[in-house]
């Protein structure tokens, strides 16, 4: 079916939203990365199979909805019964009969399945909107997540999906439209930060056809993964996005660029596109406006540098990615030379709100200079991991401490790191910044697309320091010589501290390479790839100098600095023989065992199946 | 026709015969054989006339491509930064120890192949390990071995 006009298109909403609300009851089965991690999917089909042999009243298989991440991933698998809101963590298939016999035909609450809050033992939540890590977020590129199936366009529609497009198209100018979202203050929320209604302006200006709008998908960053939740849950949102901001400017194609690590985000993806096709609301005379724009699919095959806007256009065109001196922006001369606005997941997935409801409304939340909400992706020693949404200016504590939970097995926080390898570490100081791109900036970290890692005492700065390093330097493309032999080295030097084997004159000249490194590449992936490292030793220096001088590792994880023994609280229970790779403990069954420190790797396997608390870190 | 050759003519029926196709192309040659056979990567570079040199420059560029035969299982162990400070490493090298191969190494009976990924994005149930695309979370190195095994 084609929907011809925007009346036709109001009018099917009208039907849309009818459906979706006469489904009263609904049982919502999250199929967010997490929760499918551990077997939600599982969950789901004994739903379905229970359903379908059951004969319940007003409760069908169509009942049970999947949606995409709901956020409380250190909760999943999650169940969510609708209207009530009665969030069921931690779920497992034998619990499926007992939720729909006890829940759904008496109404009755189970209690062990309730989350249960770590601080105050005894208080449990049945409204999943009361639970603190809900309560303090609020939610605008992920309004949908957790709501609607994402392979169901109807549900996106009488959501209200597809309302900003038609507004857009039919009552505003594309000036109009730029305007609004330069004035809403949206900055783009893949890492830069730069003005989303000033980069369209740009673009709409150029003298040059055609012009592309282009959605990076490729979050490439470790630690974050809120594009892939949207991508997954709720594809449509981009698509909005997209074909407003090409409606703006004037393209006529465009291309959402998936990286390979997320084959699902693809697949939702491609199906949305169809099913938008199919409408009329995307591809040829949309709404019967005249307006035409089409969106293709490219995906990364492996490469975080494709990340990079001139090294994605370069991907896009079916060559090696590898980045370009932008004395040229993109927006001038982009994917094959051609004038292209190139935004992320969520700042497509933004702009209908703001078209919506307009660039106060959108102003009026957050910081002066960093409007609107970000999404983060919380993960990490912090116990409420998942996907979360708050207003710019929160600060990290009430992240962490609010929303997060707190730091797990009550151990002390130490740092956390924000920006993915191009970003940094903020240590406990500076824990009461408020969150936006400029303060994080200043600090020496960077808001970057989003990823939110939270360490306790036990991770080593200096370790997480190379860690990010050794992933930079297999990531490089390797076209610059600043970059490809500049990381290089600097891992040589870390690696060297993380084994007792540096000296203070090593730091120094880590420290003089990784100016020569940020000043000297050619790329953002360059440019920023010391930042780990400076903002560690510009906080932690303690720690490097402990590495150094005295050979001790004060996070007890630098392996060449530590020694695994056993005590006698070792009660013989043969767990760690068992998981030991090096065969290097030995004993026999209830009687204490023994560590042959010639033969130890110090992995540290032994530790995490060790029940009794009998491992000694020296 | 060779059955290799139709297996390839089948992939570039599905795209346009022209050098911006290569990488999906190449995708598509990685899908169906499991990796990049370099007959078939010759017969490609003709068909979409793109020279052979481009095509291994693309080939060893993008981590997603291998030039050597790949296992009938895929373990990725996931070294993103929350999988890391949650103890990736144990996994890697618990599987590395059990079935007798480094990362990015495919065992001789063309099993297993073990490789490193940086980040599949399911961070908040760090660490994550994947076994032919189906993911577990929380995953403990006494478990790493065993869930590589079931396949």
């Amino acid at each position: 079916m084609r929907i011809g006009t925007i009346d036709k298109l109001d009018k099917f909403r009208a039907k849309c939203e009818r459906q979706f609300k006469a489904q009263k009851k609904k049982i919502i089965v999250c199929l967010g990365p997490g929760c499918l991690a551990s077997g939600s999917d599982k969950i789901l089909d004994e739903f379905k199979s229970v359903l379908k042999k059951k004969k319940i009243k007003g409760i069908t298989v169509e009942t049970v909805k999947k949606t995409g991440c709901h956020g409380f991933c250190a909760c999943g698998p999650l169940v969510v019964i609708e209207p009530e809101g009665i969030f069921y963590a931690k779920v497992k298939k034998i619990h499926v009969k007992d939720i729909i016999e006890k829940t759904l035909l008496k109404g009755e609450i189970i209690e062990k399945l309730l989350y249960t809050d770590p601080h105050k033992k005894s208080k449990k939540y049945t409204d999943y909107r009361s639970i603190p890590f809900y309560k303090y977020q609020t939610r605008i590129s992920l309004r949908n997540l957790g709501l609607i199936d994402p392979d169901e366009i109807t549900d996106y529609i009488a959501a209200g999906g597809y309302a900003a497009l038609a507004k857009a198209l039919t009552k505003m100018k594309p000036q109009k439209i730029i305007n609004e979202v330069s004035k809403s203050g949206l900055r783009g929320r893949g890492g830069g930060g730069f003005s989303t209604g000033r980069k369209w302006a740009t673009c709409a200006k150029v003298d040059d056809e055609p012009r592309f709008v282009i959605c990076n998908g490729d979050e490439g960053d470790p630690g974050a993964f809120m594009d892939r939740c949207i991508m997954e849950g709720d594809p449509h949102s981009i698509l909005e996005g997209m074909i407003i901001c090409a409606f703006a400017v004037g393209s006529h194609d465009g291309y959402i660029y998936v990286r390979e690590e997320y084959p699902l985000a693809v697949v939702n993806l491609q199906r949305a596109i169809e099913a938008a096709r199919e409408l009329g609301l995307l591809g040829e005379n949309i709404l019967g406006t005249g307006f035409s724009y089409d969106i293709k699919i490219i995906r990364g095959a492996g490469a975080f540098v494709c990340g990079e806007s001139s090294a994605l256009m370069k991907s896009v065109a079916g060559e090696i990615g590898e980045p370009r001196a932008k004395y040229i922006r993109s927006v001038v001369k982009g994917v094959y030379d051609k004038p292209t606005v190139l935004n992320n997941v969520e700042t497509f997935a933004t702009v209908p709100v703001i078209i919506e409801k307009g660039s106060k409304w959108f102003a009026s939340i957050g910081t002066e200079k960093s409007a609107g909400t970000k999404a983060f992706s919380l993960a990490g020693k912090v116990r409420n991991t998942g996907l979360i949404e708050v207003p710019m200016g929160m600060t990290l504590r009430d992240i962490i401490y609010k929303i997060g939970g707190g730091i797990e097995e009550d151990r002390q926080f130490k740092a956390v790191q924000t920006g993915g390898p191009s970003g940094g570490c903020l240590p406990e100081g500076k824990i009461d910044l408020p969150v936006d791109f400029d303060t994080l900036t200043k600090a020496g970290s960077m808001m970057g697309s989003g990823g939110m890692i939270v360490m306790d005492e036990r991770t080593c700065m200096v370790e997480l320091a190379r860690y990010f390093l050794d992933f930079l330097v297999s990531e490089s493309c390797g076209k610059c010589v600043p970059c490809r032999e500049g990381l290089h080295q600097l891992l040589i030097l870390c690696t060297k501290i993380t084994r007792g084997k540096a000296s203070e004159n090593d730091l120094d000249l880590m420290e003089k390479l990784s100016k020569v490194i940020q000043v000297g590449s050619l790329c953002g992936l360059g440019q920023s790839g010391p930042n780990p490292f400076m903002s560690t030793v510009q906080y932690f220096r303690d720690e490097y100098l402990s590495h150094i001088t005295d050979c001790k590792c004060p996070g007890r994880s630098c392996r060449a600095l530590i020694t695994y023994t056993i005590n006698d609280k070792c009660n013989g229970c043969v767990a760690c023989i068992s998981v030991c790779p090096e065969k290097a403990i030995t004993g026999e069954k209830k009687k204490l065992h023994v560590i042959d420190q010639d033969k130890c790797s110090q992995c540290g396997s032994c530790e995490v199946v060790c029940k009794y608390d009998a491992i000694d870190i020296t | 026709m060779s059955k290799r050759t139709a297996r390839l003519e089948t992939i570039l029926d599905r795209n346009p015969r022209d050098p911006s196709s290569l990488i999906t192309v190449l995708q598509d040659i990685q899908k169906e054989f499991r990796y990049l056979p370099v007959e078939v990567l010759s017969d490609a570079a003709q068909a979409l006339n793109v020279p052979l040199s481009k095509i291994f420059s693309a080939s060893t560029f993008y981590k997603a491509f291998s030039l050597t035969p790949r296992g009938e299982t895929i373990i990725r162990i996931c070294k993103g930064t929350a999988c890391h400070i949650k103890g990736a490493d144990l996994l890697l090298e618990q599987l590395e120890s059990a079935l007798n191969i480094r990362a990015g190494e495919t065992s001789s009976d063309l099993k297993f192949t073990v490789e490193v990924v940086n980040c599949v994005g399911a961070c908040a149930m760090a660490p994550v390990m994947m076994v032919n695309n189906k993911y577990h979370g929380h995953v403990r190195v006494d478990r790493a071995v065993r869930l590589a095994k079931k396949g």
